[in-house]
Order: C-alpha cells, then sequence, then structure tokens
C-alpha cells in the first residue's frame, strides 16, 4: 500500500476543501442573495470545471503556471521556484477544479432559505454579517458540510488535473489516483488493488456522511 | 410620535403607488383588497422596499428622502415588522427569537427584557420551545414580542392574525393595546378582513388599486361608503344598480328599483332625486331567509326566490337567491339546514330598510 500518497492525498484534500470553504462561503452568498445581474456570470465561471475536460483545465493551469505567464513569474520571483509540478502548484489548481463542488451545495442550501427571515433580521437590527452568522449559516449547514465533504472527496479523486499540473513525484505530487494508474500500468495488481479498495470505502464514507445528514431534521419546524 | 408616509412606487407589474398619510399613536388600519398595495406600503417604511420618490418620517428623524437622497438602512430603521408569514427563525428557541433584536445588552438585561415583554403576552411559559412545537396563536405572540422588545419607533403589523380564529385575534389584539397603551407608537395594521378593522382600529384608510380612496374612523369609512368599490371592499356582497322611483320624506324612505328587473326595495332616505341612478348595497349576513311567505314583520323588504346555489365555506354558508336580481346571502349551517336549502328551494328574502346602503352610481364618480 502507497501510504506515502495516501498521507500526500488527504493533506492536499484538506487544505483544499478547507481554503474552498472559505471562499464558497461569501461567492455563494454574493450569487444567490446580489441583486446584480451579471450574477449568472459568475456561477457560469464557477460551474466552468464542471463541463471542461480536467486535461483542457490542467493544460490552461499548466500555462499560466509557466514562467511565460505574469501570474507564474511574479510566483517563480516570490517562492524561487516555478508553481508547476509542486505541491503549492496542486492546490492552486485543485481549487479551480473542485470550487462547483463546494459552491453549488452551499448555494442551493442559501437560496432554500425562507428570504422573510432575512428580512425579519434586519427589520430586527442585525446587520448583513449578523444574519449570515445567526440565521442564513445555521439554516444551510447541510449545504455547508455537504459542500466540504463533496470538494474534499473531489479533489481525492482528481486525476487528469493532477497529471497535467503536477506530474508524478512521489511524496510532492504523485496522490492516489496517479498511485493506482501507476500500479496498474507497472502490472502491480495486489498494489493497486489493496489502494482502491482504500477509496471505494473512502467513497461510500462519505456518501454515508452526506446522505446521513439530508435525513436528519435540522431544522424541520413548520411555520404558520 | 407621528408616522408620516409620503411615496411613490411604481412596480415592475405596472402597479402604481402613490399615497400620502400621517398614523398617529394608536392603530392605524390600512384596509383594501389583496393588490390595493398594502404589503408595499408596510415594506417601504420598513426600507425592504425603495420608494420611487417621496418621503418617510418617524417623528422629525427622516427615513427616506428621495430628494435629499436620505435612505436609512432596514437594519437601522427601528421599525419593527411582523410578517404575514411571521418570519420566525425555526432554529431558535422562543427567548432566542424575542431576544434576536436586543444587541449590546448585559446577559442579566437581556433576560429581563425577554421575560418582561414574554409576561406581557402571555408566552413566558414557552421560552424554551421551538416554533415549530407551539400553536398558531402563541407564534403570533412570539413575532409580536420579537419585534416589540427592541422598543421600536412604529409597528408594522401585515395581516398577522388572519390565520387565527376570531376569539384569538381579539385577545392578542387587546394585548397589544395593553402594551400600547403606556408606549404610544403608532402601528399600520394591514388587513382586508372587515371584522377586523371595525374590532382593532381608532382610524382607518381604504385604499385601492395604490390610491387611499377614504380615511377617518372604521365607522365612518366602511359604514357609509360613499363610493361602490369601497361598499364591495367592505363587505356588501350585494351591490344593485337602481332607480329611484319615490321619495318619502315623512317617512326618511324611499323606494328604488332594480336595474333588469321589477324587484323594489325600500331603502334610507338619501339626497337623490327621483329618477336618479343609484347603486343599493347590502350585506349578505343581513339578509334573512324564510321557507314560507312571512306575514306580520316590521322589515319593508320581502322578495320571493329561489335558490340557485348552496355551499360551505368556513363556518359560513353561502347560498346564491335569485329574487329579480341575484343576491349573495351567509347563513350559519344550522339555519342553511332548519331551512332544507338546496338548489331550487323557494325562500323569501326579509331586508330591513336600514341594512340597504345608498351610494352614487358608479359611473358618477369622479
Amino acid at each position: 500500500m502507497d501510504w506515502q500518497a495516501i498521507w500526500l492525498t488527504a493533506r492536499l484534500a484538506a487544505i483544499v476543501s478547507g481554503i474552498l470553504l472559505v471562499i464558497s462561503l461569501p461567492l455563494a452568498h454574493w450569487i444567490v442573495f446580489s441583486r446584480r445581474r451579471w450574477t449568472f456570470l459568475v456561477e457560469s465561471i464557477v460551474s466552468l470545471p464542471l463541463v471542461l475536460p480536467p486535461t483542457v483545465l490542467g493544460f490552461y493551469l499548466l500555462m499560466a503556471m509557466g514562467t511565460r505567464s505574469p501570474i507564474g513569474r511574479v510566483w517563480s520571483e516570490w517562492a524561487g521556484h516555478p508553481l508547476a509540478f509542486t505541491f503549492e502548484g496542486l492546490v492552486v489548481a485543485s481549487l479551480f477544479y473542485s470550487l462547483p463542488f463546494a459552491v453549488q451545495p452551499i448555494a442551493t442550501a442559501f437560496s432554500q432559505i425562507d428570504p422573510t427571515l432575512r428580512e425579519a433580521s434586519a427589520t430586527l437590527g442585525a446587520s448583513t454579517l449578523r444574519t449570515f452568522f445567526r440565521v442564513v449559516l445555521p439554516l444551510s449547514i447541510e449545504g455547508v458540510i455537504a459542500g466540504v465533504v463533496l470538494s474534499f472527496a473531489h479533489t481525492v479523486g482528481e486525476f487528469g488535473v493532477v497529471l497535467m499540473v503536477g506530474g508524478n513525484l512521489p511524496g510532492v505530487t504523485r496522490t492516489v489516483s496517479i498511485a493506482i494508474y501507476d500500479h496498474v500500468q507497472a502490472l502491480q495488481y495486489r498494489e493497486a488493488t489493496m489502494t482502491a479498495l482504500v477509496m471505494l470505502a473512502f467513497a461510500f464514507a462519505v456518501l454515508l456522511a452526506v446522505y446521513g445528514l439530508r435525513r436528519r431534521p435540522l431544522a424541520a419546524a413548520p411555520m404558520a | 410620535m407621528t408616522l408620516a408616509v409620503h411615496l411613490a412606487k411604481r412596480l415592475s407589474s405596472g402597479f402604481a403607488l402613490d399615497v400620502s398619510f400621517a398614523a398617529e399613536p394608536g392603530v392605524t388600519i390600512l384596509f383594501g383588497a389583496s393588490g390595493s398595495g398594502k404589503t408595499t406600503i408596510l415594506r417601504c417604511v420598513a426600507g425592504l422596499v425603495r420608494p420611487d420618490a417621496g418621503r418617510i418620517a418617524i417623528g422629525d428623524r427622516a427615513l427616506f428622502n428621495g430628494d435629499a437622497g436620505v435612505d436609512v438602512p432596514v437594519q437601522d430603521r427601528r421599525i419593527g415588522y411582523v410578517f404575514q408569514q411571521l418570519a420566525l427563525f425555526p432554529h431558535m428557541t422562543v427567548a432566542r427569537n424575542i431576544g434576536y433584536g436586543l444587541a449590546g445588552l448585559s446577559p442579566a438585561e437581556h433576560q429581563t427584557r425577554v421575560a418582561e415583554v414574554a409576561e406581557s403576552f402571555r408566552i413566558a411559559g414557552l421560552l424554551d420551545r421551538r416554533p415549530g412545537q407551539i400553536s398558531g396563536g402563541e407564534r403570533q405572540r412570539t413575532a409580536l414580542a420579537r419585534a416589540l422588545v427592541t422598543n421600536p419607533a412604529a409597528l408594522l403589523l401585515d395581516e398577522p392574525l388572519s390565520a387565527l380564529d376570531y376569539a384569538i385575534q381579539l385577545h392578542i389584539m387587546d394585548d397589544l393595546q395593553r402594551w400600547n397603551a403606556e408606549r404610544r407608537i403608532p402601528i399600520l395594521y394591514v388587513t382586508h378582513s372587515h371584522r377586523e378593522a371595525f374590532a382593532l382600529g381608532d382610524r382607518l384608510i381604504a385604499l385601492e388599486q395604490g390610491r387611499i380612496l377614504a380615511s377617518g374612523s372604521p365607522h365612518d369609512v366602511l359604514d357609509h361608503p360613499a363610493q361602490a368599490p369601497l361598499a364591495e371592499i367592505a363587505g356588501f356582497e350585494n351591490v344593485f344598480g337602481a332607480t329611484v322611483v319615490a321619495r318619502r320624506d315623512r317617512t326618511g324612505t324611499m323606494q328604488c328599483v332594480l336595474t333588469g328587473s321589477s324587484t323594489d326595495l325600500e331603502v334610507p332616505l338619501g339626497v337623490a332625486p327621483e329618477g336618479a341612478a343609484v347603486q343599493v348595497a347590502i350585506r349578505a349576513g343581513d339578509i334573512l331567509l324564510a321557507d314560507r311567505e312571512p306575514v306580520g314583520l316590521s322589515a319593508r323588504n320581502v322578495l320571493a326566490g329561489a335558490v340557485l346555489d348552496c355551499s360551505m365555506h368556513g363556518s359560513t354558508v353561502v347560498a346564491t337567491i335569485e329574487a329579480g336580481a341575484r343576491f349573495v346571502v351567509h347563513l350559519t349551517p344550522g339555519g342553511a339546514d332548519s331551512l332544507g336549502l338546496k338548489p331550487g328551494t323557494r325562500v323569501w328574502l326579509v331586508i330591513k330598510t336600514y341594512s340597504c346602503r345608498v351610494a352614487a352610481p358608479a359611473h358618477a364618480r369622479g
């Protein structure tokens, strides 16, 4: 079993889903509650990785990270090495790739909140921030958890983007998905089977958690 | 303090609101059919909808002034709002709901204020429950307590009691009136119920299609509608075109023939001369029914007719009766049973002279 790859993947997914939570809460809030007309544009951009082939996304990210692009140059000068084929590069790529999986469940949960609850909160003197933490977040906690879990799981499973941006450097960019692929290529079916089983168990546990949460009548309270 | 409202608002649906009024301390009823603009007025006062133009002020504090560019954000207006759906926070207990608007108090002070208002609205025993675990009347009381605990400068109520039965409504309004007796804030109360308007209001503003039709005491506005649309919205289910055929100054009555029929009614003497076209309005609940021709009555109008249709609406039986014109009559289920009402049943309508209201005809209004 490739514990190094499993540990690296878990670290990557934890960092990515953590950062995505921080990004997605305000982003979903803006998409759902803003009255601006071009929210659909942002929504489309956020959802792009859902329909874009991972290799295409990976290709563009690789180009952007190269020293010929302004972003890549700034990073290289700051960090002393290019972003591509590093763990940091993998984190950045995964953020883009998994963004819709965090934003969409959160935005869906936000949009299901009765709008008069937010209005009532405002008439009671609460700021948008207070309304968010006292009303919006508690009532959409299931969606938020689903967003974190799905973005974590999705980061664990990515393959095309990782291969394009990260390559296959053991301990640096070699994730579980890549490791399994490698084992198969090398005809090491025993190792591949073991690692794949770990992934299967993990995926099933994730779904149990997500669907189990939905069953809990957290905010079930009939209103007059 | 007085709540002064002058506002114009055009909605994307094409609906245009243009009203101007001042609400003194006490209950002011905003009365009108659905779609007359009542709720939009409340939303503008609360700051949830921005008027196109106008001024809204509480005392000398401006909440909105289109010319001066003043538009105080909702959360800084200090206007209590009880929504039609109440909008209680489902994930919080009654106590947390009530205390929601109390920011920056010490825990002890916070608790005292919540306990105080819960006591006034008789929900002190429910503080640990959630909105889903209490009755409709109790949710109503919680919503009122939550809006009032912050000592708002005015209170807006959007048909808050319409889902409750009448006894509970009166009880809750009693508590609200008692609470407001010391504080004397203006309360805008939106309703389309005639009964609530009479029971609760010091003053009534009747709205139709975004404009103020009339204002005054509920009795003045609703009982003497000078205008037919108001007669209709004020609960006169029967409104007929008619012609005055005889005036009897001595008895204080006049005789009218309903347009398109030979049916005539004795009505109270009005200003209309003989031959003038008028409208006669009669409430469905003011008409008596008999299953044989009544004799020895003081009521002057007895019309023979036949039941066209008869159905239950809540606890009221609504009968449509053809008696030269189509009359709508409201009865209790017991009353309908004892007459054996069904389509085709022959009945007599009994209408007192003073149950008939006379108004200028629709085309004569300005």
